[in-house]
């Protein structure tokens, strides 16, 4: 699917991208010899790939496979050492782990989650109450978000970052902590957001997940994408491997 | 068909790309609401961490000055300038907006990676609310200060309002500063390390508990380094303000000197701190 379809909106265009790491490393290798001090590890290699407006796209991979540093180049977060990554929006990313600011409480981090991502006061408060319900977090909305649990951390950051309808949207790993009306709930939304002319990645081990909510799929593998197609058959030949 | 001009025929832009200055700064005027707020929130929450909770903005240059009152007083003996104890409070607690923002606000990007990667806003509000947080902070140690040399004598005049101009240029000055190590420190995180030990350094040299025009007085050198050391201008100025004719500015030039380095500081912060804009929330 590099080829560019014709009458579809393109607005993700990955052209030839490597990212390679530099990673520093102690100056001495294991058997005491001088090892050299930073070694070069190829993250991705040359992926290209055009994402289309109502396209929702799962990636699938094993471990280290390259997965994370493709969604978080297409965000920018990392720089690419060859290739460019274009985009008709500022792409947005939903990752698990770390809570937005951890000493506030979820329903200050709502409203300044909401004016981050450009929302006025008044819209921030009036799409507060859905937030709330839709993160199910209840009386715990009024507590420190250091307080919550990893899967009440990412049901929140996922209401939040939803709230507002996104071009480009990248959910990594975010729904595989929720439990499984959490899960339902955001893949309808995923949906939604799709249905709504908006590009959404989902990085998932669940193929449950992608086979609900994706109509493509991106296999990568150690740094280079093997497969581009429906999900059915690249789903397939992965797990046959 | 090559990608890359199939990309610029739909109009589409290179990801991460950083925008021109001039949009870069009204999208940050865009973020007002939540520079302020999140200033105001962490105010909020720091003080419902302790028992004494807000009382500690005050407490904490009060312990101070008596630490430095009761150790360089009794070292220095008969060479305190005079009025010491207006004079130590004034430089402690001026001091003190500028020492927190210098050895905190570095670490407003490095220390918010996980609001950087998930959110895109301009970054430059995460430093400019850091320093908010502190100019809140300063305000109650202020009133204090305000109350203490009344206390202590010094009659209230109509030239003390001159105190906000001077707040105002002091934050600009800090605002500057703050851009510049939270940048450089996500370029160099041993920065961190070591601003603790510049901002000592600067406590020591600056005239805090002894009067640097005394101390230097004959050596016409060191008093022109002197004139041009922000800080030195800053507390000079306060202290002829506030503390009724006895420390007045014999070189009124140090509104124009300070008012440069806070401008001049303000406006190559932000410029220093946006040209790496594509840069921060990456490791």
């Amino acid at each position: 699917m590099t080829e560019p379809q014709p009458g579809r909106r393109p607005s993700v265009v990955v052209e030839h991208v490597s990212v390679d790491y530099h990673v520093k490393t102690g100056r001495k290798g294991p058997d005491g010899t001088r090892a050299p001090r930073t070694r070069v590890v190829n993250a991705l290699k040359d992926v290209s790939f055009v994402a289309y407006e109502n396209d929702s796209i799962g990636v699938i991979g094993t471990n280290g496979s390259g997965k994370s540093t493709l969604m978080r180049a297409i965000v920018g977060l990392t720089p690419v050492s060859a290739g460019a990554i274009h985009a008709s929006a500022n792409p947005s990313m939903l990752g698990v782990g770390a809570s937005l600011i951890k000493d506030l409480s979820g329903a200050q981090n709502i409203i300044l989650g909401g004016l981050a991502m450009g929302f006025t006061r008044e819209q921030i408060e009036a799409a507060y109450d859905d937030i709330v319900v839709f993160s199910g977090l209840g009386d715990f909305i009024e507590l420190p978000m250091r307080t919550y649990s990893s899967g009440m951390t990412a049901r929140l950051k996922f209401a939040i970052a939803t709230a507002r309808t996104h071009e480009i949207l990248i959910v990594d790993e975010a729904l595989a902590v929720g439990d499984k009306q959490f899960r339902e709930r955001s893949e309808a939304r995923i949906r939604d957001i799709r249905d709504q002319a908006g590009t959404i990645f989902l990085v998932s081990h669940s193929m449950t997940s992608i086979l609900d909510t994706c109509n493509r799929v991106l296999w990568i593998e150690k740094g280079e994408l093997l497969m581009d197609g429906e999900p059915g058959p690249v789903i397939e030949a992965y797990r046959e491997r | 068909m090559n990608l890359a001009a199939y990309a610029e025929q739909h109009g589409l832009g290179r990801v991460g790309a950083r925008p021109p200055l001039g949009a870069y700064l009204r999208e940050t005027w865009n973020r007002r609401e939540f520079m302020w707020l999140l200033a105001l929130y962490r105010v909020r929450a720091d003080n419902q961490r302790n028992q004494l909770g807000l009382a500690w903005v005050v407490l904490r240059p009060v312990i101070n000055a008596v630490v430095y009152g009761t150790v360089f007083g009794l070292i220095m003996g008969g060479a305190k300038p005079d009025r010491f104890i207006e004079f130590l409070i004034v430089g402690v607690f001026f001091f003190e907006f500028f020492s927190r923002t210098f050895t905190s606000g570095a670490k407003s990007i490095t220390s918010n990676r996980a609001l950087v990667q998930s959110l895109r806003f301009p970054r430059i509000v995460l430093p400019m609310a850091r320093v908010l947080e502190e100019l809140v902070l300063f305000m109650p140690t202020l009133a204090v200060l305000l109350i203490f040399v009344t206390v202590k004598g010094n009659t209230p005049q109509w030239h003390w309002l001159l105190i906000v101009p001077l707040v105002l240029l002091y934050t600009m000055f800090n605002v500057g500063l703050t851009l510049i190590t939270s940048r450089l420190s996500v370029h160099l995180s041993d920065l961190s390390e070591i601003l603790p030990f510049i901002s000592r350094l600067l406590f020591f040299s600056t005239g805090i508990f002894f009067d640097l025009s005394s101390r230097f007085e004959g050596n016409e050198v060191a008093l022109r380094i002197l004139d041009f050391q922000p800080l030195h201008e800053l507390l000079t100025l306060a202290r002829g303000l506030l503390l009724d004719g006895q420390y007045t500015v014999d070189n009124p030039w140090y509104w124009l000197y300070f008012a440069v380095w806070s401008l001049v500081l303000f406006v190559v912060g932000i410029v220093f701190f946006w040209q790496a804009e594509e840069r921060y929330g990456r490791d």
